[in-house]
């Protein structure tokens, strides 16, 4: 399964060769022509009929995670966080350290051990630690080294009501619905651009947003999703399982509305489940992609994912097949001519 | 003299980030007859061209302002938000909004013990409206409001909202209808969503790969009581900019807007500005770099309802620009 | 030669956006080993070295010689100066430093503030803030005003200290290190055979957010960029693994900002040529001109090095000649090993 195997590989940001070997694999059938940029972009182009605009669409293939910073004289890893993380959530879980994914833990103080409050303080990155249990420093050193990343070990859950509970669902859910997409034909030219280094500040889709110079832009995304029983209402942000979510304004982006609609509209005629993500804060490679040269027409679609950036991602499958469905719609329905700038 | 009706359609006309149409198409009326060719970006940007034989010189004022948009609406009608831009929650309660098509509402808070405690997301817009359903004939989510505050002039001074960076627009339009024989080819660019981080700026000096770049933007000042030290007062005439946060204003534009500025007696101001910045810092920075400036209309209060400013500061910055454009 | 270049490059004065000074000293000692030398739209300045090849690909070299420092904000009725900061000036390194005012002609002053006897003793529990602090010049305001205007640049008077092993400490030298190990590559390649043009830029403007490398980027358009700037040296207070030790041989750096295929032949051509190096992680930014450079058009294949440096942003910030060296020459033996080289290829993922 494309997901699972999606979310599986490791890549954070600046390390994301794993899941670029896989979307390179997998895409290569179905379109005219690949490349890779000097940052590790895919920039994939399925070629269109004359006089339709080049879309392009992005999706980023990196994710939050660690990277090795020293190991200490006992074998221990001390870390830092690669992109950014509640470091919160970061205390007793699995983790997958360097390319062969050495398995390894981040342990804590026996419960019995601590002091009085000291649960009431969060352990920060820097008291924190991977054991790979090893016996000494150079028994570490065989198997890992400073500057190796380390994801989280989070493996692919089909679980409840056609849920998914994975890591990493920000972004390859959009990696893998882009390359469905690219399945299909088109009278547009679709550009499919693979991102890197969204995590730490846009910087994949920057270049090549500057590289491919599109005439109009979509971003696929996972996006937060809050939609939990302690929260109001008002800071849902998006619901899961109603559909994919339309950005209208983010720390990055204000969207531009026409385009936000045209889509949402399309979805209502379809009878696609489709909703606004309300604004907030948070941004995506729109907010590079948009400002770009003279500008261009950015928007984007995301699927809701509950606890995002941790290792439980949750997502609805539904929203995941709407993501789809619409995207497809909205190339179909661009006509000759469109958005074609001069 | 000061073209009060002018400012008044300027100041009043309703313009959030990234929500320009209405003041683009104010501005467009206006300078329409004194451009040699006006166009459009895909970013919203409203471009006017002066024909010249001379250097590419863009002048930016930036017509989007802050404001406010709808998250949710409740069950009884109240309107939760989230800023736009520099919204201070401190300024932003209690004060009138406006949505596009005229709908006004109030910002109302929960109770809160500590007004410390104050955060935009425990405040609320209240339309009058007794339920969602009469709240959405009016309002939906994503909807755009920004402050309410009727222009006002009086003698030297001008109080209003929207004064950042209307007032600047007006120096361009104004400079533009006055600029009779400039040997340069000039841009007046009336950018977006300055607010939200020069963004407009950006795709609009790409485009237009200018040789130089002012910015035209209102600056804070130091004159009001116990405020933080800083030389610019208003009324003291126009502010040529040394430094903010997004620029170190380039050695010859500065020196080319000091001169000016002496041999026309007009009085100026040196201006530098601990935080914020406008759209020379984006402008500056654009393909090998643009050499850029910045004049200043020194303004009171910015980013609240009753921003304030000079009238002879205003006319010093209209004939500074001018005169520079001449050169 | 090192020594006095470091020298001269240390006294002079350029705060940010002001770098004409230092500029000069870089045009006097790399002018000898370069073909042409440029100064951009922004002030930086490029010293241009032909390659051999045919099509010669570009490496830029990047390293800043804006210096943190101070500016003029208000001249007060008595002829004290206030100031405030350009770049990241921690407050607490002021106090009763001998500062010179870049004016229309250069003052001597002295930063003062109100003597402890004054306060109250909570008061002396907190330091000195930036606006309480005043340069007394010993003019009255006419004076004053006759020279200073708002705007003027302010530097910390310092000479380069020789300290013990062949160190060196002074004000700047965050990053005119990194300017003097462009020279030193340039120097080692005058009597080398190279294919790539090499453009060694001394960028402006650093100091608030790598605002000349951008621009210098664009307009070369480089195949390669490497930035070289200063990392934290290991003094006793600071842990050991966010550190690297004066004299053990510049840092390389590994990280998102820079290109795997870079990071390696840099380490290849150290080991090669038996360099002592360390390396340096950066899981994100790192805040140098190669956070800018990399992403500049349809992006460039980044690498960055790092000159070990003490007390960072103090007027007596503290290498080790050493590494400055052998940092010149492992970039100059990388540009060599590329020699016939298909970059194309080499830089591929």
């Amino acid at each position: 399964m494309l997901l699972k195997r999606l979310t599986d590989a490791c890549g954070m940001p600046g390390g994301e060769g794993e899941v670029r070997q896989i979307i390179l694999e997998e895409i290569k059938p179905y379109v005219d022509d690949i490349k890779v940029d000097r940052l590790g972009n895919v920039i994939a182009t399925k070629n269109g009929k004359p006089g339709y605009p080049k879309v392009m669409i992005a999706a980023h293939m990196d994710e939050v995670g660690l990277m090795v910073k020293s190991i200490d004289d006992g074998g221990f890893i001390r870390f830092e966080q690669a992109g950014g993380l509640d470091e919160r959530i970061l205390v007793s879980k699995p983790v997958l350290v360097g390319k062969n994914k050495i398995q390894g833990v981040i342990g804590a103080k026996a419960i019995h051990l601590q002091e009085k409050g000291e649960r009431e303080t969060p352990l920060r990155t820097k008291q924190l630690y991977i054991d790979i249990g090893a016996k000494s420093k150079e028994d570490t050193e065989k198997l890992v080294k400073p500057g190796d990343y380390i994801a989280f070990d989070s493996e692919y859950v089909e679980f409840g009501n056609n849920l998914i509970k994975a890591k990493a669902l920000d972004d390859r859910a959009g990696c893998a619905a882009l390359i469905e997409t690219l399945k299909h034909n088109y009278d547009v030219t679709v550009v499919a651009v693979f991102t890197v280094q969204e995590e730490i500040g846009l910087r994949g889709a920057t270049v090549a947003a500057y590289k491919v110079n599109p005439d109009i832009a979509l971003v696929l995304e996972g996006t937060l999703c809050s939609d939990v029983s302690n929260v109001p209402e008002q800071s849902y942000i998006t619901k899961l399982g109603a559909g994919p979510a339309i950005s209208l304004m983010d720390s990055r982006t204000i969207f531009p509305k026409n385009l936000a609609k045209r889509i949402y509209d399309i979805a209502v005629k379809n009878g696609v489940d489709i909703q606004y993500r309300l604004p907030s804060s948070g941004g995506n490679d729109a907010g590079a992609i948009h400002t770009t040269r003279e500008g261009i027409p950015c928007t984007a679609i995301s699927v809701p994912c509950r606890y995002i950036h941790s290792p439980s991602c949750v997502m609805s499958k539904d929203d995941f097949e709407g993501l789809k469905k619409i995207v497809k719609l909205f190339l179909e329905d661009i006509k000759e001519g469109e958005y074609i700038r001069d | 003299m000061i073209n009060k009706d002018l400012l008044k359609r300027l100041l009043e006309t309703f313009g959030p980030s990234g929500n320009e149409e209405a003041i683009r198409e104010v501005i467009r009326e206006e300078i329409k007859g004194y451009a040699d060719e006006i166009k459009v970006d895909a970013l919203g940007n409203l471009i006017a061209v002066k024909k010249g034989n001379g250097k590419k010189i863009m002048v930016a004022s930036h017509m989007d302002e802050i404001g406010i948009m709808v998250t949710n609406i409740d069950d009884n009608g109240f309107i939760r938000f989230t800023n736009i831009g520099g919204v201070s929650p401190y300024t932003a309660l209690y004060q009138r909004v406006m949505f596009a098509d005229g709908t006004m509402g109030v910002v109302g808070v929960e109770k809160i013990d500590n007004m410390k405690d104050l955060t935009l997301s425990k405040m609320f817009i209240d339309i009058g409206a007794y339920s969602k359903e009469e709240a959405m004939k009016k309002v939906n989510v994503g909807d755009v409001a920004c402050f309410y505050a009727p222009f006002v002039q009086d003698g030297d001074y001008i109080m209003s909202k929207a004064l950042d960076d209307r007032i600047g627009c007006y120096v361009a339009i104004e400079a533009l209808k006055a600029l009779k024989n400039s040997p340069n080819e000039v841009y007046f660019v009336f950018t977006v969503q300055e607010e939200v981080g020069l963004r407009g700026a950006k795709t609009a000096a790409y485009g237009v790969d200018p040789d130089m770049g002012i910015a035209l933007d209102v600056t804070l000042t130091g004159d009001t009581p116990k405020a933080k030290t800083m030389e610019v007062k208003m009324g003291k005439g126009t502010a040529i900019k040394i430094k903010d946060n997004s620029v170190l204003a380039h050695p010859t534009v500065k020196k080319l807007m000091i001169e000016t500025a002496q041999e026309n007696n007009i009085p100026y101001q040196l201006e530098i500005l601990e935080g914020g910045g406008t759209d020379s810092g984006a402008i500056h920075l654009t393909k090998s770099g643009v050499p850029s400036g910045v004049i200043s209309v020194p303004c009171r209060y910015v980013h609240s309802p009753s921003e304030m400013v000079s009238v002879k500061d205003v006319e010093n910055s209209i004939q500074l620009l001018v005169k520079v454009l001449e050169k | 030669m090192l020594r006095s270049l470091l020298k001269e490059l240390v006294e002079a004065h350029g705060v940010t956006g002001f770098e004409h000074e230092a500029a000069k000293v870089v045009e006097k000692y790399f002018l000898p080993y370069s073909d042409e030398i440029k100064i951009d739209k922004m002030g930086s300045l490029y010293a241009i070295k032909k390659g051999k090849a045919d099509n010669p690909k570009k490496i830029m070299l990047a390293a800043h010689m804006d210096e943190i420092g101070l500016m003029v904000k208000k001249i007060d009725d008595k002829g004290f100066i206030q100031f405030t900061n350009v770049g990241g000036v921690d407050q607490r390194t002021l106090l009763t430093q001998e500062v010179i005012i870049h004016g229309k002609k250069d003052l001597f002053g002295v930063i003062g503030s109100k003597p402890p006897h004054i306060l109250e003793a909570s008061e002396r529990e907190k330091s000195v803030k930036m606006e309480d602090m005043l340069i007394d010049v010993g003019l009255p305001k006419e004076e004053v005003e006759k020279y200073v205007s708002i705007g003027d640049s302010i530097t910390i008077r310092r000479k380069l200290l020789n300290l013990q092993n062949d160190m060196v400490a002074g004000k700047a030298l965050d990053d005119r290190a990194g300017v003097a190990v462009m020279y030193e590559c340039l120097k080692e390649l005058s009597h080398m055979k190279h294919d790539c043009d090499v453009y060694a830029v001394a960028t402006v403007q650093e100091e608030v957010g790598y605002r000349g490398a951008i621009p210098a980027t664009f307009e070369i358009s480089p195949d390669i960029g490497i930035a070289i700037d200063v990392g934290f040296g290991s003094t006793p207070e600071l842990p050991k693994d966010e550190t690297a030790d004066l004299g053990k041989g510049p840092c390389i750096g590994f990280g998102a900002n820079i290109h795997p295929k870079v990071y390696e032949r840099l380490v290849k051509v150290a080991k090669e040529y038996n360099i002592p190096y360390q390396q340096d992680i950066y899981p994100g930014a790192t805040g140098t001109d190669a956070w800018g450079m990399q992403v500049t058009r349809g992006g460039v294949s980044t690498g960055l090095i790092s000159i070990p440096l003490r007390y960072m942003h103090t007027s007596v910030e503290t290498v080790q000649i050493s590494d400055i060296k052998n940092a010149g020459k492992l970039l100059a033996y990388f540009i060599v090993s590329l020699n016939g080289e298909d970059l194309e290829e080499m830089l591929c993922y």
